[in-house]
Order: structure tokens, then C-alpha cells, then sequence
């Protein structure tokens, strides 16, 4: 029994591995919740867009030698805003706008760091994240921008919710729908922003998508995937680290899996819906469609 | 008799530059129930939307309780067509109903006695009060109109638009959903519901209008006899059938 509290505490001997459990904790926690109505809205592939968007602007702090966490919240929000416009055109579907302006973001980004020199080495931890090298300052960012996220999210949940539930209803009792998908916009890009130092910027989307998917699997009620999500997401990041410390592997990839890891169990035997769980008799349409959301 | 509620005069509206709808003039007075007839793309839809405050007119003018329609909006229920609510979203009936009133609620959502209580109304009002915690993505076509309309009411409106309230549901459902119409409607509620269920619009409604792209027709139904209105608002060749089906025409 020592023994393994021995071995939990070890890491919490080294300041670089407490500032990593943290940020691990902090972005696990503030990914799950908005992660939740990133899921609930069917707009991962905005994550995802997002996620490659801060990319140019990280370069271009990194290049100014400015904070990275800023230089990343500009160019996503930018690159929010800019779809959210453009996607007013409704001869073009969201998801080719997105399609266009997150690959053209990413270009830009690459030529920027391109450009600068020692670009090798900073290119590898903004793609895979670099958890173990962050330092006071990025702690104390990722903790203030969180705790911002966390109040936002408790703010404006009601109306996030009504305005993902029905659109149309919730546009004619004149709710501000735009301006709420705008907010969640800029909410997912600091999200994912806070967390590339964790897992990288191309496996951040997992951070975010992830718990909230394994929480959605586990309830119908809306309240308890608000919880479920955040504490799956906190809870796995913390795990994935450990095993990391554990077995001298990458600490992106390790969190990345041991949230997909939760994941597939949420799948195979979350209460009523689960594929080992559930009651017989259902067809097996259910099954191949559960099937396609694991797959893509 | 009293002044209208919803008033509409000169109506065009546009649609990616196409005109739907042009001179619409129609009245809805508190106390009556109205069904607006017309064939798909006659712009039944648009006109609620207008009313809603979700489309701009053109030209001409749309006031529901002497303001315009944009700042009359959040007072107005509205129950859209089905496939506008996310079905697969894990919410509960009562807290489906409940987001009809976010717009209400303070930036915490902390919701008021009041507010629970229009809730617990309106659900009690299409008898779910049996299915209140139950997922929406469990129920039934006809349970989920009855939710939508329950959300409408939780708004405790004096205007209440329905987008093809009849679509797809069972008689039982249907039944439900008339009587609580007539009851709103007595309790001094304008309603006015778009349907294609012509039969159930003619017994249910005091008044039918006609609409396709303007106002063909608009009365009672014993005053719509006339075989000629319904071949222009459907433009049919021959009317005889629909309207044996309506018993306006033996």
C-alpha cells in the first residue's frame, strides 16, 4: 500500500512534473466542459478547425518572441469569426468554409516558423505538445483562462443549450444565436489553446471531443454529462501522465489513449446503451452505427 | 369586435431575391382559431415566419400587439415543425419545455416559482405529466409534437403559431392536441396553426385562410363553398374531390 502511494506521490517531487499535472488536470477539466456542448452541437470538426487555426498565430508569437497563449487566442478567434461570416453565405455548407480556412491556417503557420530559425525542435512541440517544459507563467495562464471558461460555460449553459436544442425556436423568442455561437467559438479556441501544451496541437481535438463522446455514452441527462465529461476529462489526463512517467513514453499520445481507452469501455458497457450492455432484441443497425462513430 | 393581435397589411417578403409572398393583408384577433391552407411553397411558413420577426418584410407591415414583430419577439409561442429539434440531444422532457423560457431566465438560469410553475403547466396541459423525466429521444412522433407545444405554452402566451401541429401524429394525438387548441382559443388566445389536414382544419378552425403567395381567401369555412377559391389556391383542374372530403360540396 505505501508502495503505491509511493509511487503516486514520486512525481510530485519534481516542480516540472507538478506544473505538468496541473496543466493536465486544468486542461482535462475546462476541455470536458466545453467539450460537452462542442458534442451536443455536432461541431467537432470546428475543434478541429480551430485547433489548426491558433497554429500560425503561435508561430507568429514564437517568431515575436511574445506569450503564446495570446499570439494562439488571436488567430483562432480570428479564424472563428471568419468562418462564422463566411458561413453566412448559404451557398456553401459550414463544413467546406471550414474546410478551406483551418488548411490555409496551418500553411500559414508552417511557412511562419518556416522562417525562423530553429524552427525543428518548436515545430515537433507545438504538433505533440511539450507538457514537461512549461513553465510558472504558462501555469498561471492556463489556471486564469480556465477559470474564465469554467464562468462562462456556467453563464451562458441555459442559452447554449436552447440555442443548440432548436435554432429556429430559439431565434424566434429572440435569443442572440449568432453572437452565442461566436462566444462558443471563442470558448473552444482558448479551450484548445490552454491545452496545447499538453497533448500538441494535433491531438488536442481528443481533449475535447473525447470525455464528452465517453460522457454522452454514459447518461440521457444533461446535467450529468456536464460533470461526467469534465471528470473524465481531468481524470484521464492525470492517468495518461502517470503512465507516462511510469514507462518513459510520450505524454500527449499516453493521454490521448487513456481517454480513448475510457472511451471504448464507456462504449462497450455504459449503462442501458452500451454494446455488451444492452438489452437484446435491438437490431443490428444500432450496433454498425455505434460502430461508424468509433471508426471516423 | 376587439383589435387584432397579429396585423398584417401590404406583406411582401423576399426570399434569396424571389418574392414569396406579396399584399398579404390578414387580421388575428385574441379569442380565435385560425388555419392557414395553402399547397407546399405557397409561403405558409414564411408568413409565420415574418410574424415571428425571423424574416424582414419587404414591403408593408406586420405588428403583433401594436409593436413590430422583432419587438414583440419572446412574447409569441411558437411550436416549429419537428425536424427543427435536435431529438437526440439527453434532455428531459420537463427540461425541453423549461428552455422555452431561457430567454427569460437570468444569465445563471436560475429559474423562478413562476417559471417552474408555467412549466409544470404546460406540461400538465398535453398530458405528459406521466413522461416528464423521460428522454426526449425516447418518445413517440406524437409525444414530441405534444413537447413542443408544451414548450410553447410555457411561455403563457397571448399569440401562439403552429407549423403543421397535425403532421404525422395519431389520431389520439390529434384529438389531444384540438381540444387544447379550442380550450387556448376560448381562453381568449390567438392561434393561428399552418396544416395540410384540411378535414381537421374545417371542423377544428372559426377561420380558414387561404394562402398561396397572397391571400386567395379568407373566412369561415361554411363561407368558403365557393369551388373556384380552392382551384386557385391549390391550382387544381378539378376540386370536386377535395372539397367532398371537406363536406363543403356533396
Amino acid at each position: 500500500m505505501t508502495a503505491v502511494l509511493d509511487a503516486l506521490a514520486a512525481p510530485w517531487e519534481y516542480d516540472f512534473w507538478r506544473r505538468a499535472l496541473l496543466v493536465a488536470l486544468l486542461s482535462g477539466l475546462v476541455c470536458g466542459v466545453v467539450g460537452g456542448h462542442v458534442v451536443l452541437r455536432g461541431m467537432a470538426f470546428i475543434g478541429d478547425a480551430v485547433a489548426h487555426a491558433v497554429f500560425p498565430g503561435i508561430a507568429v508569437a514564437f517568431v515575436l518572441g511574445t506569450n503564446l497563449v495570446v499570439g494562439g487566442a488571436v488567430a483562432g478567434v480570428l479564424t472563428a469569426l471568419l468562418i462564422a461570416v463566411v458561413a453566412q453565405n448559404r451557398r456553401l455548407k459550414e463544413d467546406s468554409v471550414i474546410g478551406i480556412f483551418f488548411a490555409a491556417a496551418f500553411g500559414l503557420g508552417i511557412v511562419i516558423l518556416s522562417a525562423a530559425p530553429g524552427y525543428g525542435g518548436s515545430l515537433e512541440s507545438f504538433l505533440f505538445g511539450s507538457i514537461l517544459g512549461i513553465s510558472d507563467g504558462d501555469v498561471v495562464s492556463v489556471a486564469v483562462i480556465g477559470a474564465i471558461l469554467l464562468l462562462a460555460t456556467a453563464l451562458l449553459n441555459g442559452r447554449l443549450v436552447a440555442a443548440s436544442l432548436d435554432r429556429e425556436q430559439a431565434r424566434a423568442v429572440g435569443l442572440p444565436v449568432f453572437w452565442l455561437d461566436i462566444a462558443l467559438y471563442v470558448m473552444v479556441t482558448l479551450a484548445i489553446v490552454i491545452s496545447l501544451q499538453a497533448v500538441g496541437n494535433v491531438l488536442v481535438l481528443a481533449l475535447l471531443v473525447t470525455p464528452a463522446a465517453a460522457a454522452r455514452l454514459l447518461t440521457d441527462r444533461l446535467g450529468v454529462m456536464m460533470l461526467l465529461a469534465p471528470a473524465i476529462g481531468a481524470g484521464g489526463s492525470v492517468l495518461g501522465l502517470y503512465l507516462s512517467y511510469a514507462f518513459d513514453l510520450a505524454a500527449g499520445g499516453l493521454i490521448v489513449l487513456t481517454l480513448t481507452g475510457v472511451f471504448v469501455l464507456c462504449w462497450l458497457f455504459a449503462p442501458r446503451h452500451g454494446l455488451l450492455t444492452r438489452p437484446r432484441g435491438r437490431g443490428p443497425a444500432a450496433a454498425s452505427r455505434v460502430q461508424v462513430e468509433v471508426s471516423s | 369586435m376587439n383589435e387584432p393581435v397579429l396585423h398584417i397589411r401590404g406583406l411582401a417578403v423576399h426570399l434569396g431575391g424571389r418574392e414569396v409572398l406579396s399584399s398579404v393583408d390578414f387580421d388575428l384577433r385574441a379569442g380565435e382559431l385560425v388555419g392557414l391552407i395553402g399547397p407546399n411553397g405557397a409561403g405558409k411558413t414564411t408568413l409565420l415566419r415574418t410574424a415571428l420577426g425571423l424574416l424582414p418584410p419587404h414591403e408593408g407591415t406586420v405588428t403583433v400587439h401594436g409593436r413590430t414583430a422583432r419587438q414583440a419577439q419572446g412574447s409569441v409561442g411558437y411550436v416549429p415543425q419537428r425536424h427543427e429539434f435536435a431529438w437526440d440531444f439527453p434532455i428531459s422532457v420537463a427540461k425541453a419545455v423549461a428552455t422555452g423560457r431561457t430567454h427569460l431566465t437570468g444569465l445563471l438560469g436560475r429559474r423562478t416559482a413562476r417559471d417552474r410553475a408555467a412549466v409544470d403547466d404546460a406540461i400538465t396541459r398535453v398530458g405528459m405529466d406521466d413522461l416528464r423525466s423521460r428522454p426526449v429521444g425516447e418518445l413517440s412522433g406524437g409525444q414530441r409534437q405534444r413537447v413542443l407545444v408544451a414548450r410553447a405554452l410555457a411561455l403563457r402566451p397571448r399569440v401562439l403559431l403552429l407549423d403543421e401541429p397535425f403532421t404525422g401524429i395519431d389520431a389520439p394525438t390529434q384529438e389531444l392536441l384540438s381540444r387544447l387548441l379550442t380550450d387556448l382559443r376560448d381562453e381568449g388566445v390567438a392561434v393561428l396553426m399552418t396544416t395540410h389536414d384540411l378535414a381537421a382544419a374545417t371542423t377544428l378552425c372559426s377561420r380558414l385562410c387561404l394562402l398561396n403567395r397572397t391571400v386567395v381567401a379568407d373566412g369561415e369555412p361554411a363561407a368558403l363553398a365557393d369551388t373556384d377559391i380552392w382551384l386557385r389556391t391549390f391550382g387544381l383542374d378539378r376540386a370536386e374531390q377535395l372539397l367532398r372530403s371537406l363536406g363543403v360540396t356533396r
